[in-house]
């Protein structure tokens, strides 16, 4: 049993992982996310891709909903731009990922500066809506501005290259995709330490005092809303690189509302549970595919069945988990973690 | 410009926007009273529909009986919701109590999928089918009908709201909870008459509207152009829902009409934008003033 920390300097207060256990498991986690892909069959690598575009996607609307408190009904929007930026650029300049990528994100943060300009004036609710009037206009955009997004058809594009390597398979997708989705988390989570980071909760908890206090407020909200359509638009890039198709189907409404619902079944404000809510939401289909084939051999209807289930369950979760457990899955890890530390004195 | 074919457009589009209201209005009593936006509000109007078709079509009821079981079964389900689900929220961020009703919305088009199947469905016809004609412009009577009954129900509920004791009561409510609690008004029953009434509207209207444009497990998407109704009207005023409705639906249905499906929900979402820069709480709606 571990029993309080004394920390002698403000290095160790602020430190990322304040214990050697941690380190530890930190690093045998980072490990096993690295050998993953050798082990793994191509059922579990194509899965674990996904994951990780979740991680990133949801890790951005966290840091708009979870820690500056803007509900945004935006975020599969501004993939969308990122998604699309990179089919574009791709086809067009042959330039390799990281610039795209790049490119894509910014133009992202661009459009979402935009979106959020109503926020100092509207907020809460009405800013949820105009958010949606801005996907709404987005997926009008991508569906008939012909000439650059292909209209309906939507664009394909070649596999991912950066000099001369390409990357066509889940495999090498998946040291795109798992790298960058590590290194945004710890930059997000850097962000928090700073004084950036700070004034997005003081916002979050309530704006009016955060603005006595000195804090700019359209300022900070434009940066957050910046800040989380850069991590959308680099999760749509690579969407697109994964998928190799955007059309404007892929990043429908219902996208932003399962983001919406993967940081709140993960723990609003908390960046573990956002990347928890993200496996976990998307984990979810996958686990009931399977039982649906298992159980097709008793109940030849099961397959039917499914779509109905998937959506019931869907809603159930992000009911269930508001009423009982606003906290998220962030907070039962936490309490299977106290239990393991305080073990064997606390009953 | 063809007048006449202006005319006939615009004729569909108020009647339309009439229906519009008439959600809108369903939607502004359970915000005036319980301060929850409900985003369930499309599905809970295609759960009456689907109801009214099983009464009609499945079970071959007259459709003036199925009518109003199935507009009953869906108010029964707005009260059934706010006991479960939104009571257990009372106190908490709107933030997540919207995020509810948006699972509630889920969990609904789940179900209605598993009972009824995914594919589209044509509601037993019901209404005249004689054209309708004022002046020289035509008006497909399934429009015009519904307009109709949908116009009655709005009256007898805006008289209700006026004079009616629970009227008044949700009226107190809305205006100030604590003073309404202190007078001997039960908060609670008016918090979820609301949910009953509110859903009474929309369940009417989702009938009507399935009637004109058929029913499918996406039906619910409609809830989106009610939002921008409320918005543009002011989500705490009745009158706003009333005239939003109308300007709505209108201009819903010129824009379709005149530069194509796909040009409708922009439209209609490009004058929510200019509302929410310009008048962020609505054309009716109070401002509200925060303090600190």
């Amino acid at each position: 049993m571990r029993i309080g920390d004394a920390k002698q300097s403000y290095e160790a207060d602020e430190a990322i992982l304040t214990s050697s256990t941690q380190k530890i498991w930190f690093a045998l986690f980072l490990l096993a996310l690295l050998l993953f892909p050798f082990m793994a069959d191509a059922y579990l690598l194509y899965l674990g891709c996904l994951v990780g575009i979740a991680v990133i996607s949801t890790t951005g609307l966290n840091i708009l909903t979870g820690f500056t408190g803007l509900i945004s009904l935006g975020q599969a929007g501004f993939m969308g731009v990122g998604g699309y930026t990179v089919a574009w650029l791709s086809a067009n300049t042959g330039l390799p990922f990281p610039v795209t990528l790049i490119l894509a994100g910014l133009l992202a943060a661009a459009v979402g500066i935009l979106v959020g300009l109503p926020s100092l004036r509207v907020k809460g609710l009405y800013l949820a809506i105009a958010t949606l009037a801005a996907s709404v206009f987005l997926h009008f955009i991508f569906a008939e501005w012909e000439s650059v997004t292909g209209g309906m058809g939507g664009l394909s594009l070649e596999p991912a290259h950066l000099f001369g390597l390409t990357f066509q398979s889940d495999f090498g997708m998946y040291f795109i995709i798992v790298p960058l989705a590590v290194l945004m988390v710890l930059a997000a989570r850097n962000v928090f330490r700073t004084r950036i980071g700070r004034a997005f909760i003081a916002i979050r908890d309530r704006d009016i005092s955060a603005e006595i206090l000195g804090i700019n407020l359209l300022h900070y909200k434009l940066m957050s809303f910046a800040l989380s359509s850069f991590y959308a638009g680099v999760a749509g890039g690579l969407f697109a690189y994964f998928f190799r198709v955007v059309t404007p189907e892929s990043f429908p409404l219902s996208m932003s509302i399962f983001y919406l619902a993967a940081v709140i079944v993960g723990g609003m404000g908390n960046l573990l549970g956002g990347i928890l809510g993200a496996a976990f939401m998307t984990l979810i289909p996958e686990i009931l595919k399977l039982l649906t084939t298992a159980l097709t051999p008793f109940y030849p209807n099961a397959p039917i069945f499914m779509s109905p289930m998937l959506e019931i369950i869907f809603g159930a979760l992000i009911v269930g988990f508001l009423i009982f457990e606003p906290h998220g899955l962030a907070e039962i890890w936490h309490r299977i973690r106290r239990f393991f530390s305080l073990w064997p004195f606390k009953n | 410009m063809d007048w006449l074919f202006f005319g006939e457009i615009s004729l569909a589009g108020l009647a339309m926007g009439g229906l519009y209201a008439l959600i809108g209005l369903g939607f502004v009593i359970i915000y005036k009273a319980t301060r929850v936006i409900n985003f369930a509000i499309g599905e809970i109007m295609m759960f009456a529909a689907y109801l009214f078709l099983a009464f009609a079509g499945g079970m071959e009821m007259s459709p003036w009986v199925a009518l109003p079981l199935a507009v009953l079964g869906g108010s029964l389900l707005g009260g059934v919701i706010e006991k479960v689900m939104i009571r257990p929220m009372l106190g908490e961020s709107s933030i997540s109590v919207v995020m509810v009703t948006i699972g509630i919305a889920s969990i609904l088009v789940g179900v209605v999928e598993m009972i009824w199947g995914a594919d589209p469905q044509l509601l037993p016809g019901f209404l005249p089918r004689k054209p309708v004609f004022i002046g020289e412009m035509y008006l497909a009577p399934k429009i015009a009908y519904g307009f109709l009954i949908g116009a009655a129900v709005l009256t007898i509920y805006l008289l209700y709201f006026r004079f009616s004791r629970g009227g008044v009561a949700l009226r107190a409510t809305a205006s100030d909870q604590a003073a309404a609690y202190s007078m001997g008004i039960n908060v609670r029953r008016v918090f979820n008459l609301a949910w009953v009434f509110g859903s009474l509207a929309a369940s009417l209207a989702g009938v009507l509207v399935a009637a004109t444009g058929g029913l499918s497990p996406q039906f619910g998407a409609i809830g989106l152009s009610v939002l921008v109704v409320v918005i543009v009207g002011g989500l705490d005023s009745i009158v706003g829902a009333l005239i939003a409705g109308v300007f709505i639906g209108w201009l819903e249905t010129v824009a379709g009409a005149y530069l194509g499906g796909e040009y409708r929900m922009p439209a209609t979402f490009a004058v929510l934008a200019v509302i929410l820069i310009f008048r962020p709480y609505g054309l009716f709606g109070t401002h509200e003033i925060e303090r600190v």
